[in-house]
């Protein structure tokens, strides 16, 4: 087991030389100036590119990118372009409202998705099984934006109990963190509850097929115990297989979340940075959700060890 | 219905309902809050150099941290601010200036001569009137610590415009250890003499901004005029809180999180309207001049008859109403390339853009200019409004007249980069492309790079023509507003001529605040002295 997390940790390695590899050269030809950005409308070509060549743009792929590997090769991840910053510092700025985000939309998610699609199973062909698989049409289809507008007009303007925008942080205390996080959650997570019900109900059906839930009837248990002890740990290893994936569809969907509500998050920083075409501020953020992303699936990985003991490394 | 409906509608049926609740609002907040003044700027304050990034919101932010040594007031005449008194001599060859007494940087050490005479050599290596000063300068030293002195080779009678001037670079005075830096490298201090000042812990660059009032700071005496006279501090202190998306914007500010948009959406506004609790009106009264920019190296346009083809065929009408909307009060046609309503202001020679716009005689001076059907490569950034909807209008423009149109669609940042590619249009090059320029800075010719026609010198599409450059030199040595008049006549005249570019016309935009905020000006730069909450 322990050999085996090893082995996955250090796999991450060439994993994320490909994608620095990927990640780099795909700027590298993407069209856009930050030079001309910063320069602004008044300056003259000659101005920009005086710039580009302060900012080290001119010189060939391989000299930027070999400095740019070997910085991050001893843990440096850069200076913004823009702002003259540590990439590390802008993305430490941003990391809690991004990180508070994902966390709260994924415990919502889960808390009120498995339920869902358990109950979906149970209750097959029923009102609320289609009214579950009604609701989880919606979520896919009605974009993160338009769920996040109609939220704020109803329970920031209307009714004046949540505020429209911004973020507070933890250290300002619980109440005021979690106020400004409930409406990003719920809006960020309609999409994500949309997708573990429908996959919760699809592997609980499955499962209630089995033989081994009619035995459990025959002998008496109770509708509860199959439904939570019997089917639901046996339909947990591809539920959580999408909770994982969908941690992907949380770090885009947060990109959009945090422009409507204004939140000072990761998501933000990387469309403010491709918009301007500040590439070190790019590539480090792309770096850190690659990582994010590899770790994510060593933990699914093991999770599975817990809920499948047949599952062995 | 679409996304921009959807925010319209979303936005009427919130100021209606935040309207109603604000009748019953309760008392306004004392205190620390009612001393800070939250502001939703135009754009991200990504950077904080004014001379190393010149873009509007930098300038903006750096007017409050900064000080000038002359500011513009709402007349447009350049008025003392830090600057006590001046004197010319040699027959206008030499200026002497010296300092008010008083004046602090925000690290508490005196403002001397020194850090201005450093503060103006790195402004003029960047600035397009400090390196005409600089082509002709003699010596800039500190006389004593409160005097500088300006030694030129001939005289420049624009010298006080230049140092007050509000469009980018301004020559704003810096410490002169920071100061010193390269021009084109970025300062990593931000002290300024200023009345606040930059809160550098509480910066994240695309969220928010912090500015704090300067105790030592000394205002003038006189009351205060945009960026002239005594700026005078209501508020402890301001936060720029960056808003990317109109619409949450729009409802942060009816639910009165925030005071106070610089740049509220044209079609949002109906609705903030109908919100008791807020004031919307103009926010620039110089607004904005749209512009459609030829490329001057490369067939057909290198022709000017092709130009004018497209000049006799374009319709301003059409340009403003796709950018501004219908309500007429908020732009004009205007056969100019400068600001109207300012005293320069001139439609001389602009014909061409007025009366029945002639499709069926472009068509003919089009095959005159040898237009053979080969593709017009437009570049429309589609993540800005007014840009995006000028690409439009163009690219129906030029079909009406037989093009064929290569519309490239993309974002502001690779037109900005294309834009700049002299290879032909077919090779990553390009034919046409949209932009704006602040009225503010079209008032005179000494403010736009972009009526410049000096071939490889000048700006994107690198239009050559001496008539244009004659006239320009014309205004800068015209002493009197007569003269002035006379050269900028004759420049607008000789623009039309040549079809330099073609001004598409004249439009204003909003600002909004809510209404327990007082003292709100407007002018090109949301000046915040004099602003009160409360």
């Amino acid at each position: 087991m322990y050999a085996y997390v090893a082995r996955r940790i250090l796999a991450t390695i060439p994993v994320m030389a490909v994608v620095a590899l990927f990640v780099f050269s795909l700027l590298y030809i993407a069209p856009g100036d930050p030079a001309a950005v910063i320069a602004g409308d008044q300056a003259t070509p000659e101005d920009v590119e005086r710039i580009r060549q302060s900012l080290g743009l001119d010189r060939p792929y391989l000299v930027r990118f070999g400095a740019w590997l070997w910085d991050i090769l001893r843990g440096d991840l850069g200076v913004s372009i823009f702002t003259n910053l540590p990439v590390s510092t802008m993305i430490a700025q941003r990391i809690e409202p991004t990180l508070s985000l994902m966390v709260v939309t994924l415990l919502f998610a889960v808390s009120v998705a498995v339920p869902m699609g358990v109950v979906a199973a149970w209750k097959q062909g029923t009102l609320i099984d289609r009214m579950v698989m009604a609701f989880a049409v919606l979520g896919f289809s009605v974009p993160v934006f338009v769920v996040g507008y109609l939220l704020a007009y109803v329970f920031a303007l209307e009714l004046d109990w949540l505020p429209v925008q911004g973020y507070t942080s933890f250290r300002e205390g619980f109440g005021p963190w979690l106020e400004n996080l409930v409406l990003p959650a719920i809006a960020l997570g309609s999409v994500y509850i949309a997708l573990i019900a429908r996959i919760t109900r699809a592997t609980m059906l499955e499962v209630l097929q089995q033989d081994y839930i009619r035995t459990a009837r025959a002998k008496g248990v109770g509708q509860r115990g199959i439904l939570f002890l019997h089917a639901l740990k046996n339909a947990a290893v591809p539920i959580v297989t999408v909770i994982g994936i969908g941690i992907a569809l949380l770090i885009g969907g947060a990109v959009v979340t945090e422009s409507v509500f204004a939140i000072p998050g990761l998501g933000r920083l990387t469309v403010d940075a491709i918009l301007r075409r500040d590439y070190p501020v790019i590539q480090g953020v792309v770096l850190l959700f690659s990582f994010v992303y590899v770790l994510v699936n060593l933990a699914i990985d093991l999770i599975y060890t817990l809920l499948d003991p047949r599952i062995r490394y | 219905m679409d996304r921009r409906s959807f925010l319209k509608a979303t936005a009427a049926g919130a100021a209606v309902l935040g309207g109603a609740r604000g009748l019953a609002a309760p008392a306004l907040a004392q205190g620390a809050a009612a001393r800070t003044l939250r502001f939703v700027p135009q754009a991200n304050l990504a950077n904080f150099d004014p001379i190393w990034g010149t873009q509007y919101v930098v300038r903006n932010a750096s007017a409050l941290v900064w000080d000038t040594l002359y500011g513009l007031d709402d007349k447009l005449e350049p008025r003392r601010q830090m600057v006590e008194s001046e004197e010319q001599s040699d027959g206008g060859k030499t200026w002497t200036f010296r300092l008010r007494p008083g004046l602090k940087f925000h690290d508490g050490e005196p403002v001397l001569a020194r850090d201005v005479v450093a503060s103006l050599s790195r402004w003029m290596v960047r600035d397009g009137m400090g390196q005409m000063i600089r082509a002709i300068q003699d010596e800039l030293v500190a006389v004593d610590d409160r005097t500088f002195r300006w030694r030129l080779k001939q005289p420049y009678p624009k010298m006080l415009l230049a140092l007050g001037k509000t469009n980018t670079p301004m020559a704003f005075i810096m410490p002169e250890r920071i100061a010193r830096t390269d021009p084109f490298q970025q300062i990593t201090e931000y002290v300024g003499s200023g009345p606040m000042r930059f809160v550098r812990n509480e910066w994240v660059p695309g969220a928010k901004a912090v500015f704090a009032r300067f105790d030592q700071y000394v205002p003038r005496d006189e009351p205060p005029s945009w960026l002239a006279g005594g700026k005078r501090m209501l508020v402890d202190r301001i936060e720029w809180i960056v808003m990317p998306d109109p619409a949450t914007a729009s409802a942060a500010l009816q639910n009165g999180e925030v005071d106070w948009w610089e740049t509220p959406l044209t079609d949002l506004v109906p609705s903030l309207r109908r919100n008791r609790n807020l004031v919307v009106d103009i926010a620039d009264p110089l607004g904005n001049i749209g512009s459609f920019r030829f490329n001057h190296l490369h067939p057909p346009f290198n022709d000017v008859r092709a130009r004018r083809a497209v000049a006799m065929a374009l319709s301003q009408e059409d340009y403003m109403r796709a950018v501004a909307g219908d309500d007429t009060s908020l732009w004009k046609a205007s056969a100019s390339f400068f600001t109207p309503g300012t005293p320069l202001y001139t439609e001389a020679g602009g014909e061409i853009l007025k009366g029945r716009r002639d499709i069926e005689g472009a068509k003919r001076l089009l095959r005159e200019a040898g237009y053979n059907g080969q593709p017009i490569t437009v570049l429309v950034a589609q993540d800005q409004a007014p840009l995006k909807a000028m690409g439009e209008v163009t690219d129906a423009l030029l079909k009406s007249l037989g093009m064929t149109v290569d519309f490239v669609a993309t974002d502001w940042g690779t037109v900005g980069q294309r834009r700049a590619s002299k290879a032909p249009p077919g090779q990553g090059g390009w034919h046409i492309f949209h932009t704006w320029h602040a009225g503010a800075d079209c008032t005179n010719p000494a403010t736009q790079i972009q009526i410049r026609a000096n071939g490889d010198g000048a700006w994107f599409g690198w239009p050559k023509d001496d008539a244009v450059e004659a006239a320009r030199d014309r205004w800068f040595e015209a002493t009197t507003l007569e003269q002035e008049k006379a050269a900028v006549e004759q420049m607008n005249r000789e623009l039309f001529r040549h079809v330099t570019y073609i001004p598409t016309g004249f439009y204003l935009g909003f600002q909004a605040w809510r209404r327990n905020v007082s003292g709100v000006v407007k002018g090109p730069i949301p000046f915040f002295w004099g602003v009160a909450k409360g």
